[in-house]
């Protein structure tokens, strides 16, 4: 990377280069409010009421609202989450029964830094060091679910309630699933491989031993690798999106997928298992899905079908669970999401 | 000298192994760079996220992509 090899090398500098970068970020974000009224509507005369300038006009916003608030997250998130390991969760979670080891996993899940690329690698390295399977589990259902990138932008596109909502079912889900497969002795299904791998040397821990710079340097990457890879995705969900603001009448999901409607969150998920996108790709969908009336339930059930359930994620475990496991693995999960769309369809209020 | 990098071929892997090769050019060091793609193999290194380098049967970094010049500082001898 170009731009962190300009990283200024003392304290002094670095903070002065972060609080003049916080700057420029707060005012690209306000000035990204009315310089798309400025232009659309004054310097190209279209229509403010027309579908089609809506519909361009959240798209010009969203990308660039939705831009500046991935990169403040992930930039701030990486920086905190550099703090801590992988491998210091193992050692947390190494000797722990289940039931309190499904809970801390879960709960370590939120705040380990974590890919799902690396999700094999960290599924033998917990087994082999003697972390119980359906604890293991717990870790890798809440780590995609439940992570702090997902719980930044939805508090700020939904609020804080929203978010922890979001969160405790997340936690929740992660915590039943791991501990009812961890019940169901699913160890018979794991590839036999796994138990066999010794692990030599000792472990590094990625977390400890890093200058500031580093730190920042880290951050800094982490922003450009994960736009790099999720920016078509990012544009198709606006896009979709921005359809859907223009030409879809508000209410049009509160009259067809209410939470009235009994097989509202049955079909949000069944369509979410097959979409496969991580968190800050669907929010721009999330986000107008319930600004037409889709009530929360739906909305956050459909969503976490899209980031804990997905193919490509199946095929990466498929080297180390048999199908039977990856099966009940995907039933229980879905289960999960589909009760917690239910529930909070019936204690929320109808969005307004 | 070998050097090996543990990942699956995801972008950081990639990059890292950029990294490597032009720090062993930077040092004139005999050294080949191999990648270890094998899930157990990786994981036998104790690396629960890549990418990882290894040199000489030793884990020096995982988790992150160290510089170019980081990566030279590593190789050479204190």
């Amino acid at each position: 990377m170009a731009l962190t090899e300009h990283l200024p090398t003392t304290r002094r500098r670095l903070g002065l280069w972060l609080v003049a970068a916080a700057g420029l970020w707060a005012l690209a974000y306000w000035v990204n409010g009315w310089l798309w009224d400025a232009v659309l509507y004054d310097v190209l005369g279209m229509d403010p009421d027309a579908r089609l300038t809506q519909a361009v006009h959240f798209f010009c916003y969203d990308t660039v609202k939705i831009g500046l608030l991935l990169t403040g997250i992930i930039f701030t998130v990486t920086v905190l989450r550099s703090f801590m390991s992988v491998e210091r969760t193992r050692a947390i979670l190494g000797g722990r029964r289940e039931g309190i080891g499904n809970v801390l996993a879960a709960g370590l899940g939120v705040i380990t830094p974590f890919c799902s690329c690396s999700a094999v690698p960290a599924f033998i390295g917990f087994v082999a060091a003697g972390v119980p399977i359906g604890v293991t589990l717990s870790f890798l259902i809440a780590s995609p679910l439940a992570n702090e990138i997902a719980i930044g932008l939805l508090w700020s596109l939904f609020g804080w309630r929203i978010a922890a909502l979001y969160v405790a079912a997340g936690v929740a889900i992660a915590i039943v699933a791991g501990w009812v497969l961890g019940r169901l002795r699913v160890q018979r299904w794991v590839e036999p491989f796994v138990f066999e791998t010794t692990l030599r040397g000792q472990p590094v821990d990625p977390s400890v031993g890093l200058t500031l710079d580093q730190r920042v340097a880290i951050g800094i990457e982490e922003v450009g690798s994960i736009l790099r890879r999720i920016w078509p995705y990012l544009l198709v969900g606006i896009g979709l999106g921005a359809v859907i603001h223009g030409w879809v009448p508000t209410e049009w999901f509160a009259a067809h997928a209410g939470s009235d409607n009994p097989f509202g969150v049955l079909v949000a998920v069944l369509l979410g298992v097959p979409l496969y996108s991580n968190a800050a790709g669907i929010m721009p969908l999330v986000e107008v899905l319930y600004s037409k009336g889709m009530p929360i339930g739906t909305v956050l059930a459909f969503m976490m079908s899209v980031v804990a359930l997905s193919l490509p994620e199946m095929i990466l475990l498929r080297r180390v669970l048999r199908p039977p496991l990856l099966a009940l693995f995907a039933a229980v999960v879905a289960t999960g999401i589909v009760a917690v769309g239910y529930l909070f369809n019936a204690v929320a209020p109808a969005p307004g | 000298m070998i050097i090996k990098i543990l990942g699956s071929g995801c972008a950081n892997c990639q990059r890292l192994e950029a990294n490597a090769k032009q720090a062993v050019a930077g040092l004139g060091l005999q050294a080949t760079v191999e990648k270890v793609t094998d899930y157990a193999d990786i994981a036998s290194y104790g690396v629960m996220r890549t990418p990882g380098l290894v040199v000489d049967d030793q884990v020096l970094v995982s988790g992150r992509v160290p510089s170019v010049d980081e990566i030279v500082s590593l190789l050479t001898p204190a």
